[in-house]
C-alpha cells in the first residue's frame, strides 16, 4: 500500500513556516540575553520536527542541513556550548536559510546550493571547535545531571517496540532506522513473532519490533532524538554496552522529561550546588510551568478555516439580517396583544442577529502581532548594519484587524520602520552629543479608537527637518518660492512621489520611492496617514485604518430611483448650493465657489445615464468629495441615512466597473452600488474631454 | 410539469436534458445541468456603462449576480415584467472559472431529453439569436426549440464593451 504523501505537503510547509517564526522569536529573545532552557528547547524542537517532516517527505537537502543544525542545537541544549551573539546570528541565518530551502522545495525551484553549503560548512566549523562553557560550570553543577549514566559509550542496544497506532499516525519505523544508521553502523534484527495470522492481520497496525545494535560512540540524547517523533507511541529500551557502562536505562514510552539529563543553562548558575536530582527536576518543572502560560497565550488552540467558508457564513448572516428586517417591517402595522408580543420577540431576534454578525466578523480578525512579529528581527539587523543602537517597543500587539487589512499593512509598516531607523534614529555618537541616551527607541503601537484601528510608528530620533523639506519642495517646484505652508502640509510633502531629502542614497532608503507608495497603499485600504514631528525629539507617523475591509461607513444618496453608497471617508461636506455660487466656465463646464476654491460640479445622473428627480442645481444637494487631493461637488437628489454596509464584489460574477467600488445589500434586500470616488472623477474627466472636443468640432 | 417523456426506458447515449423557456413566442433550451435555480422577477439595480441587455445586478443570497434580458440581447422589444416572468439562474464557465448569472425570460416551459442525433445545425437565416450562441435546433412535439450555448451567451454579455 502506498500512501500519497503529497497531500500532506501543504500542512507540512504551513506548520514549518509557523515553527520557523517561533524559532526566530525565541532566538531574538535569546539574543536579548534572555537565556532560558525553554527557549533553547523551543528552537531545538523546531529544527527537529522540520528535520523529521522533511525526511518523511524525502526533502533530503533540508534534512541534511537541519540535521547538522540540530547537532549544534543539541550541544546548546546539553549546556556544552554557550550562547553568544555570533552563535545567535548564525542560528538566525540558518532559520532564514531553512525557510528559503522550504520555499524553494514548495515551489519546486532549485535552491541556492552555494549558500546552503557555505552555511553548512560554517556550522560544521563551529561544531569542530569545542564549546567553552562546561569546563568552568561543571564543578558547580555536579552530580544531578550525571545520575543518568555517562552519555557516550562505545555502543547501544536498543529494543524498539512500536505501539499499534504508530503507522496510523504517519510514522515510518524504517525512517527511524535509517536515521539511526546515520549516527553509527547499526545491526538491525526484526522480531516478527507477534504477527497474527493473515485473516486477523490489520495492515495499518504495526506488530513488528526491532532490536538494534548501534556500534559506535553515540550520545544517548542523539538516539532519543531519533525517537522523539514517536514519543509515547512505542516502548523503547536503551542499554549501553562497551567499556564505560553497565547501567541499564529503562525509558517506558519515553515520557521522562529530558531536562534532568540536559544540564541547566550555564548562565543560570545557582549559588548553592544542587545535590540531588529531585531539586533539579523541581526547578526544571517550575521553569516549564512558568513558560506554559506564555506559550498558551501564543497559540491558544485554533483551527485552520479557509476564508471562503467564513465569507459564506458572513453572507448567510447578512441574508438573515435582511430577512429579520423584512419581518420587523411586516410586524410593524399589526395590532393587538399578540402583535405586541411578536414585536418584542422580533426585537430580541434583532439583538441576537447583531451579536451573531459581530461574532462572524470577528472570525476574520487576527491580532496585529502577526505583522509586528517581523520587526524585532528587522530592527536588529538594520541597526547592526547601520551601526545604530536601537530598542524596539511593541505595544497593543493583541489589537485585532481584518485579515485582508493585516496582509496589506505589513509592507507600508516595514517601510516606515526602515525610514525611522535610517533617517530618524541618529548614530550613538550624535545621540550622546545631543544629550540623549545612546540607544534609540522605536515604538510600534496599535489601539482601537472609535471604530478604527490606529497604528503608530514613532522614533526618538532627530525629527523631520522642516526647512530642508521645504527647500527641496521649492527646488522641485512643488511649492511656490514665496509660499509659506502650515506645519502639517510641509510634512505631507514627503508623501509626494519621488520626494527625498536624503543626502546620500543608501540601499536602505533615500531614493524617494516609498512614502508615496505607503500613502497610496493605506488610502487604498480606506485609511489615512498623518505625521507629527518635532526637531531633535523624533517623529511619529499615525495610520488610521478601518477595522475591516468587508464593511464600509457609507452615506446613502438617491439619484432618481437609484440609491448609491458614498464612502464617508471621501466626503468633505454636503451643501445646498446657491445660485450666485455657480459659474459656467468656457460656456460648458460648471463650477461653483466654495469659500476660496472653485470646484467642478459632477452631475451624477449625467455621468451614469439615469433619470434624475432634479436637474436644477438649486433643488438637489452637492456632496463635496475628495480623492487624490482633488475635490469636486457631486450633484445628487437627496441624502438618505448613513450606515455601515457590507462590501460585495461586482467582479465575482460580473466585472469591475470604473467608478464603482462594489455593491451592497440594503435593509430591504435591494442592491445598491458603492461609488469609488477617484473612479468617478476620472469618468468625469473623460466626459469633459469628450464634450470639449465635440464642441471644438462643431 | 411534463418531464422527459421521450424514451425514458432507453435513452440513446449522450442524451442531455434541456430546460426550455419561452421568449417572444419562441422556445429556447438550456442544458439543465447549468441551471442552478429559477427565481421570480424581483427587479434589479442598474449598473452604469453597461449595454441595455445587461439589466443590472441582483442579490442572490448575499452574492451580486448580473441579470441579462434575453429579449434585448436578441434585439427584440422589451416587455414589462409580468406574472410569469422569471429569472433562470445559471452557472457558466469562462476563462477564469465559474460565474453565476440570471437570465430574464417570459416564462419557463418544459424539461426535454434531447438525443445528440436529433440536434440539427442552425440555419444561417430565420433566427433572431446570434448563431454563435445557439448550439443547434431540435424538434420536440413538432415544435422547434433553439438550444443555447449558455456559456458563450453569458460570457459574451458580461464581456461586452462598455457603453460610453
Amino acid at each position: 500500500m502506498t500512501l500519497d504523501l503529497a497531500q500532506f505537503h501543504d500542512t507540512f510547509f504551513a506548520e514549518s513556516f509557523e515553527a520557523l517564526d517561533s524559532m526566530e522569536n525565541a532566538l531574538l529573545k535569546l539574543s536579548a540575553g534572555d537565556a532560558d532552557l525553554e527557549l533553547i528547547n523551543t528552537i531545538f524542537r523546531v529544527a527537529h520536527s522540520i528535520k523529521g517532516g522533511a525526511a518523511t517527505f524525502g526533502f533530503t537537502d533540508v534534512t541534511a542541513f537541519t540535521h547538522t543544525l540540530e547537532t549544534l542545537l543539541d550541544q546548546l541544549r546539553g549546556g556544552k556550548r554557550r550562547v553568544d551573539a555570533t552563535l545567535v546570528d548564525t542560528l538566525l541565518r540558518s532559520g532564514d536559510l531553512m525557510r528559503a530551502m522550504l520555499v524553494a522545495t514548495q515551489q519546486k525551484q532549485p535552491m541556492d546550493k552555494v549558500q546552503v553549503s557555505a552555511l553548512h560548512a560554517e556550522i560544521e566549523l563551529i561544531l569542530a571547535t569545542p564549546g567553552d562553557s562546561p569546563t568552568v560550570m561543571v564543578p558547580a553543577l555536579p552530580a544531578p545531571a550525571r545520575l543518568v549514566p555517562e552519555e557516550t559509550r562505545s555502543g547501544w542496544r536498543i529494543h524498539f517496540i512500536p505501539g499499534p497506532k504508530l503507522l496510523r499516525h504517519g510514522n515510518d519505523p524504517l525512517r527511524l532506522l535509517r536515521e539511526l544508521a546515520t549516527l553509527a553502523p547499526c545491526e538491525v534484527r526484526v522480531d516478527a513473532k507477534w504477527i497474527p495470522p493473515l485473516s486477523e492481520l490489520d495492515p495499518e497496525e504495526c506488530r513488528l519490533s526491532w532490536r538494534i545494535e548501534v556500534n559506535g560512540p553515540v550520545k544517548e540524547s542523539a538516539i532519543k532524538a531519533v525517537f522523539d517523533w514517536v514519543e509515547g507511541e512505542c516502548d523503547l529500551k536503551l542499554e549501553a554496552f562497551g567499556p564505560a557502562a553497565d547501567a541499564t536505562v529503562m525509558v517506558p514510552a519515553l515520557k521522562i522529561p529530558e531536562t534532568p539529563e540536559a544540564a541547566p543553562p550555564p548562565i543560570e548558575a545557582s549559588p548553592a550546588p544542587r545535590t540531588n536530582a529531585a531539586s533539579t527536576q523541581a526547578a526544571a518543572s517550575a521553569a516549564a510551568a512558568a513558560a506554559l502560560p506564555s506559550a498558551a497565550a501564543g497559540d491558544g488552540g485554533s483551527i485552520r478555516v479557509s476564508i471562503e467558508k467564513i465569507d459564506e457564513l458572513l453572507n448567510s448572516v447578512g441574508e438573515l439580517v435582511i430577512t429579520q428586517s423584512v419581518l420587523s417591517q411586516l410586524a410593524a402595522p399589526l395590532e393587538g396583544h399578540d402583535a405586541e408580543e411578536l414585536r418584542n420577540a422580533l426585537g430580541q431576534l434583532e439583538r441576537h442577529m447583531r451579536n451573531l454578525q459581530e461574532s462572524v466578523m470577528r472570525v476574520r480578525m487576527l491580532p496585529i502581532s502577526f505583522v509586528f512579529n517581523r520587526f524585532p528581527r528587522l530592527v536588529r539587523d538594520l541597526g547592526q548594519r547601520l551601526g545604530k543602537k536601537i530598542e524596539l517597543r511593541l505595544t497593543g500587539d493583541t489589537t485585532e484587524l481584518d485579515k485582508t487589512v493585516l496582509e496589506k499593512i505589513g509592507d507600508p509598516l516595514v517601510h516606515l520602520v526602515r525610514n525611522a531607523i535610517d533617517h530618524g534614529i541618529e548614530t550613538p555618537e550624535v545621540r550622546l552629543a545631543a544629550g540623549k541616551s545612546a540607544h534609540g527607541m522605536i515604538e510600534l503601537s496599535a489601539y482601537h479608537k472609535g471604530g478604527n484601528v490606529i497604528v503608530e510608528v514613532s522614533d526618538d530620533g532627530g525629527g523631520l527637518r522642516r526647512e530642508k523639506i521645504l527647500a527641496k519642495a521649492r527646488e522641485r517646484g512643488l511649492v511656490g518660492a514665496d509660499e509659506e505652508l502650515a506645519e502639517d502640509r510641509v510634512f505631507n510633502l514627503i508623501f509626494a512621489p519621488g520626494f527625498s531629502t536624503a543626502d546620500v542614497v543608501s540601499d536602505v532608503s533615500g531614493r524617494g520611492v516609498g512614502m508615496d507608495v505607503v500613502k497610496r497603499n493605506i488610502n487604498e485600504l480606506g485609511g489615512y496617514v498623518q505625521i507629527h514631528s518635532s526637531p531633535g525629539k523624533g517623529s511619529m507617523v499615525r495610520i488610521r485604518l478601518p477595522l475591516t475591509l468587508a464593511i464600509l461607513d457609507g452615506q446613502l444618496a438617491r439619484v432618481g430611483s437609484e440609491v448609491y453608497v458614498v464612502p464617508i471617508v471621501s466626503i468633505v461636506e454636503t451643501i445646498q448650493v446657491r445660485a450666485e455660487q455657480v459659474n459656467s466656465l468656457a460656456s460648458r463646464a460648471e463650477v461653483f465657489r466654495l469659500r476660496d476654491d472653485y470646484l467642478p460640479i459632477v452631475r451624477l445622473y449625467e455621468l451614469f445615464g439615469i433619470e434624475p428627480q432634479h436637474t436644477d442645481l438649486l433643488d438637489g444637494l452637492l456632496m463635496i468629495v475628495e480623492a487624490d487631493g482633488k475635490r469636486v461637488g457631486l450633484f445628487v437628489d437627496e441624502l438618505m441615512s448613513q450606515q455601515q454596509v457590507v462590501i460585495k464584489s461586482l467582479e465575482t460574477n460580473f466585472r469591475p466597473v470604473v467608478g464603482l467600488a462594489g455593491a451592497t445589500m440594503l435593509g430591504d434586500g435591494r442592491v445598491a452600488l458603492i461609488l469609488d470616488v477617484p473612479g468617478v472623477m476620472s469618468r468625469f474627466q473623460s466626459l469633459e474631454t469628450r464634450r470639449s472636443t465635440a464642441q471644438q468640432a462643431a | 410539469m411534463n418531464t422527459a417523456h421521450h424514451g425514458l426506458e432507453s435513452e440513446p447515449e449522450g442524451t442531455i436534458q434541456y430546460l426550455t423557456f419561452v421568449c417572444a413566442g419562441e422556445e429556447y433550451g438550456v442544458e439543465i445541468l447549468c441551471v442552478q435555480e429559477i427565481k421570480g422577477w424581483e427587479g434589479v439595480t442598474r449598473v452604469p456603462y453597461t449595454p441595455p441587455y445587461l439589466l443590472g445586478v441582483m442579490n442572490l443570497r448575499g452574492v451580486i449576480v448580473p441579470v441579462i434580458d434575453l429579449r434585448l440581447r436578441f434585439g427584440l422589444a422589451q416587455r414589462a415584467a409580468g406574472g410569469s416572468t422569471v429569472v433562470i439562474v445559471v452557472r457558466v464557465r469562462d476563462a477564469r472559472g465559474e460565474k453565476t448569472a440570471g437570465i430574464v425570460v417570459d416564462a419557463v416551459s418544459e424539461v426535454y431529453s434531447v438525443a445528440p442525433d436529433s440536434i440539427k445545425p442552425t440555419p444561417d437565416v430565420g433566427s433572431v439569436a446570434d448563431a454563435a450562441c445557439v448550439r443547434g435546433l431540435t424538434t420536440v412535439e413538432s415544435k422547434m426549440v433553439m438550444l443555447l450555448d449558455i456559456d458563450r451567451l453569458v460570457t459574451s454579455c458580461i464581456g461586452a464593451p462598455e457603453r460610453p
